[in-house]
């Protein structure tokens, strides 16, 4: 008893324990996502995430102690922000043969993903802080994470947004296109990745591979956009 | 693996400097971003070195938002409270964003005569 007692206080006050968690609890949202047959409503991180939120509360393991072990992995966001250039520069040809309809789409897209959002929150009161926070929802995490920091909102919570964001557009992004009769996959999979990030890119990728390296391409360069349109926007809903 | 991940760290790096130094609104990791795509551009050595290890990250990207989502537990009371209104918020301005950028595509690429390869 004394021994579980004396193991416990090891474990709490060392990363190892909440590393470990992280990795495992993401291993069963994905295993569980594959059994669901890649159903966007199965998104592998909500599941990791519900895992995890259960077993801190059960636990009683206070979120920042949690934090000390996953930050290890939440490191790799900016590295991995750095390793999207890979796929960018990748697709810079079919850039240049489409820049026009690219760049068009791009600021509109973006713009209407932050004015929309915002107006509708503050019709609802939501306040300046929660404003900041939801302003960069639709740029890829690392990126609306960092922009949230900045705008002065809560990243955490961000994260959160995000990750809601992108599952919503991968649920709603084929039938509502579909329903209003728009063929191009390039605009279908590109309007995915401005407003839907990765999540929405993964689900592109899984439609058409054209839409997918189109939507790769809107998630790149709306985090680029979003770092600049979201402090403009903002002040408007002050 | 190591010199590509030297190499990326150093790009971030420098980006965060930068971003800093002169208080731009851009990210650090994403002004290291726009520079290694210049940078990948220029040389097919640099390509081949990153390339696999780029892939190997980001065929992980999700995992690495979960650390930032199990915040969520930290945040259930605001939340709970502006449950309706994130709600509404996300759920509206997505879809909006998709019809407003795909519609918007289709028809600039109609007026510029942009096609698709196939």
């Amino acid at each position: 008893m004394n021994d579980a007692v004396l193991i416990w206080s090891y474990l709490a006050s060392q990363p190892l324990l909440w590393l470990t968690a992280t990795l495992f609890a993401y291993w069963a949202g994905d295993s569980l996502y594959r059994l669901a047959r890649r159903n966007p409503a199965a998104n592998p991180v909500m599941l990791a995430v519900i895992f995890l939120a259960v077993l801190l509360g059960i636990t009683g393991t206070p979120y920042r102690e949690y934090f000390e072990g996953a930050q290890f992995v939440h490191f790799m966001l900016g590295p991995a922000t750095v390793c999207l250039a890979v796929p960018l520069q990748a697709n810079l040809k079919a850039i240049r043969k489409a820049v026009v309809p690219i760049a068009a789409a791009l600021l509109a897209g973006s713009f209407t993903a932050i004015v929309s959002a915002l107006a509708i929150a503050k019709m609802f009161g939501a306040e300046a802080g929660l404003l900041a926070t939801l302003a960069p929802k639709s740029a890829t995490a690392p990126v609306a994470i960092g922009i949230s920091e900045a705008l002065g909102g809560q990243p955490t919570l961000t994260a959160v947004l995000v990750l809601l964001t992108g599952m919503i557009g991968a649920i709603f992004v084929t039938p509502m296109l579909n329903g209003l009769g728009l063929t191009d996959w390039r605009a279908r999979g590109f309007a995915t990745g401005v407003a839907a990030h990765g999540i929405g890119t993964a689900r592109a990728f899984q439609v058409h591979d054209t839409a997918g390296a189109f939507a790769s391409i809107g998630m790149g360069l709306n985090a680029v956009l979003t770092a600049f349109l979201a402090p403009l926007v903002l002040p408007w809903f002050l | 693996m190591v010199p590509a991940l030297a190499i990326i760290l150093a790009f971030q790096l420098a980006g965060e400097v930068i971003s800093r130094a002169g208080h731009l609104p851009l990210p650090g990791p994403v002004l290291g971003m726009l520079a290694m795509v210049a940078a990948l551009a220029a040389s097919a050595r640099l390509r081949a070195m990153i390339r696999p290890v780029a892939q190997g990250v980001l065929g992980h990207l999700s995992l690495l938002f979960v650390p930032a989502g199990v915040g969520v537990v930290a945040h259930l009371p605001t939340l709970a409270a502006q449950g309706p209104a994130l709600a509404v918020a996300l759920v509206a301005s997505t879809l909006l964003a998709i019809v407003v950028g795909a519609v918007t595509f289709t028809l600039v690429a109609k007026l510029v005569g942009s096609t698709p390869d196939e």
